[in-house]
């Protein structure tokens, strides 16, 4: 593999498996994430992606498996552990209050306070003009609940979520899934420059055109299991759609447990 | 979380639309006021003005707004706390029946446990015995809320079960005995004469809530100018303060034109040994303690909603509570706690409705749970959950006792005035969501 793999891996995710009821939704699956790194998660809808970064973000948690963190195993019960190691996460659903304003949904769970204890509802604003400034620069409506806004504005409330507290590993569930092409160029460019800054990313998406050339490896899922894993200039976008739909590993991928026997 | 449109540094666009604004429309984005708190206040004046026609001039008088405001009290407190109940997609049908039993409690604890203890009329009697009725409110409100945070049972069923047992319950403290008297200065807290702080301390009062006022306007304006944000155009605020001011002072001067009643006055001046005719002696109410009280409820409960971590999250877990749930806040146990400050809030109010009726009956408080619902949606508390004011809730709870109050007032058959409180309630929801309908 490339000179990154000598360094330390940020996220190691081994054997990781959960059940919802009678339905093996992530088995047995691993993968890895270095700093500085985009790893794109593909696969079909309910081939366990989403799940499986879920668990990381103490979303769900996990019936088996470990997570380690700068190779040290820890423990992710919650949304709350997951933060305290530096993992922010972009949900597909954005997962904003939708009747609280800018700057109260940035920071949820980790308000600014004012020396009384109470909210510093004018910090917080100014750190959310500030931070959304940099993102969208034409963002202007800071006072209204966040239902108020578009699609891209409300993506940009729930990314600057992620990169306001100084994220180590970001987590991106269909990104771009809502966004039209001049806000899906913009993501892409806030990608980039996260990952010079030395985060390392994972891209959820079941559209390998969205992602294929921001990632440096692709990882891709069907029915729970790990297919193959690849670095992006040892494949080609067709062998891995062909992983996708059909979970052929081609030659320059290495094999998981769900990839088909050949 | 008023829907104040803008007061950003408007683009060039929308300045241009700006100048083709209105003059009321400029007056409103100026000022932020909430459009939807206006109408209802508009509603409220609008009830007061026809009562008062209809009743020959009996409704809009110092001695009936110094009534409706003490009849108010009770079902306000609980209001409030309604709100947040509502507010995360939750009901609590209980609190009627929490009031009947906490007052049940309390009337116990004053009226035969402790006068066993510490004698008749004991200056701390009335605390011990609020103090043992807040405790048994909040574990009520804590064991509903273990229950339906930590157990998933719906909060419906929860507190629909709740309702039936705490009424039982009531019951059962004393067989079901009427308990009376009160210790005197438990009282209080149910107004009366004596239970009003006088003219004096009410201009007092209205004084401190008027510089209050002031300085909130000055401290917001001056923390916008901290951060360099665009700030309201000085008359605008100028008019909030003087609005503001004005609402209180002359509220003020109302509670203070009502005067003690004539036999009142006859027993105060044999009491106290006065040489003065009956007549030239005029003690005017002032404020009274139970609105003292459900002030400073509603005063606490704002701060909690607007400026806590708490509150914050309350709204956050009505709007979306999964979301609020990845953001890492512990949801089941803010609902619990909700559920913990709604038993609270029972036992004040049933501190004020026992103290006013000088006595526990277990039948105390029945049906209250529909006026504190009613009066919190009425509010603008919405059942969708996420948006809700808790002096929308107070001003609710007002506009259920103004329709109350005035058909007592105008002589209406009970069974005409349940059919007009049932019928003004839907029609207030209606138009609230058409309004909402028409923000979008």
């Amino acid at each position: 593999m490339n000179s990154v793999n000598k360094a330390q891996s940020l996220v190691d995710m081994d054997n990781i498996s959960i059940a919802f009821g009678g339905i093996q939704a992530v088995d047995d699956t691993s993968v890895d994430l270095f700093a500085g790194e985009v790893v794109a998660l593909l696969g079909h809808n309910g081939a366990g992606k989403s799940t499986l970064v879920k668990i990381l973000s103490g979303a769900y948690r996990r019936d088996k498996g470990t997570i380690k963190i700068d190779g040290k195993e820890v423990a992710i019960n919650n949304p709350r552990d997951a933060k305290a190691y530096g993992i922010e996460t972009i949900y597909q659903t954005l997962a904003l209050a939708d009747n609280v304003d800018t700057a109260g949904n940035l920071y949820l769970g980790r308000e600014l306070l004012t020396p009384w204890g109470t909210l510093d509802d004018v910090a917080m604003e100014a750190r959310a003009r500030d931070v959304m400034g940099r993102l969208n620069p034409r963002f202007q409506r800071f006072k209204e609940p966040v239902k108020a806004l578009s699609g891209g504005q409300r993506q940009s409330v729930a990314i600057a979520r992620a990169i306001l507290f100084n994220a180590r590993i970001l987590i991106m569930d269909e990104p771009t899934a809502a966004l039209g092409p001049e806000e899906t160029a913009q993501v892409s460019e806030l990608i980039l420059q996260l990952k010079s800054e030395g985060i390392g990313i994972f891209l959820v998406s079941h559209d390998i055109h969205d992602v294929f050339d921001l990632a440096d490896r692709v990882t891709v899922m069907k029915n729970g299991q790990v297919v193959g894993h690849a670095r992006t200039e040892d494949v080609n976008k067709d062998e891995v759609l062909g992983m996708i739909i059909l979970g052929k590993c081609p030659p320059g991928a290495i094999p998981g447990p769900g990839a088909l026997a050949s | 979380m008023t829907d104040d449109k803008g007061l950003q540094a408007a683009p060039e666009g929308e300045k241009a639309r700006a100048s083709q604004m209105s003059i009321l429309a400029r007056f409103f984005k100026a000022t932020e006021l909430d459009t939807r708190m206006l109408g209802m206040i508009g509603a409220l004046l609008l009830i007061w003005i026809l009562f008062d026609i209809f009743s020959g001039g009996l409704f809009l008088t110092p001695r009936n707004l110094w009534n409706l405001s003490v009849q108010t009290a009770s079902v306000a407190v609980m209001a409030t706390g309604m709100v947040l109940v509502i507010v995360t997609r939750n009901i609590d049908l209980s609190v009627g029946s929490i009031l009947g039993f906490v007052g049940m409690i309390m009337a116990v604890t004053q009226a035969e446990l402790l006068p066993a203890l510490i004698g008749y009329d004991n200056p701390v009697t009335w605390v011990i015995a609020l103090a043992v009725g807040i405790a048994v409110g909040a574990a009520i409100g804590a064991l509903h809320g273990y229950v339906i945070a930590y157990l998933g049972v719906p909060a419906f069923i929860v507190t629909l079960g709740g309702l039936l047992v705490w009424r039982g319950a009531a019951w059962w403290v004393t067989s079901g005995r009427t308990v009376s008297p009160m210790d005197s200065t438990f009282r209080l807290m149910g107004g009366g004469p004596t239970g009003s702080i006088g003219a004096t301390a009410s201009w007092a009062v209205g004084i401190v809530a008027c510089i209050a006022i002031i300085a909130m306007i000055w401290n917001s304006r001056r923390q916008r100018q901290r951060f360099k944000f665009p700030l309201r155009p000085l008359w605008a605020e100028g008019f909030l303060a003087g609005i503001g001011c004005f609402v209180i002072l002359g509220a003020v001067w109302v509670v203070n034109s009502y005067y003690w009643p004539i036999g009142i006055v006859r027993k105060y001046i044999a009491a106290n040994d006065l040489q003065i005719a009956e007549a030239d002696l005029q003690i005017a109410h002032g404020i009274a303690i139970p609105v003292l009280m459900a002030i400073a409820v509603g005063i606490v409960m704002t701060f909690i909603t607007t400026r806590t971590r708490f509150g914050r999250y309350v709204f956050a877990l009505g709007g979306n509570p999964e979301a609020t749930d990845f953001a890492g806040i512990n949801t089941r146990w803010v609902t619990m706690k909700i559920f913990i400050i709604m038993g609270i809030l029972c036992a004040i109010a049933a501190a004020i409705s026992t103290a006013r009726l000088n006595a526990a009956t277990n039948a105390q408080g029945t049906l209250d749970e529909l006026l504190t619902i009613a009066a919190a949606v009425i509010g603008g508390t919405s059942l969708a959950g996420g948006v809700g004011t808790i002096v929308g809730a107070m001003i609710g709870a007002v506009v259920m006792q103004s329709l109350q109050s005035g058909m007592v007032l105008l002589g209406l058959d009970t069974p005409l005035q349940a059919i007009v409180v049932g019928i003004v309630l839907v029609i207030a929801v209606w138009l609230d969501s058409l309004y909402r309908r028409s923000q979008h």
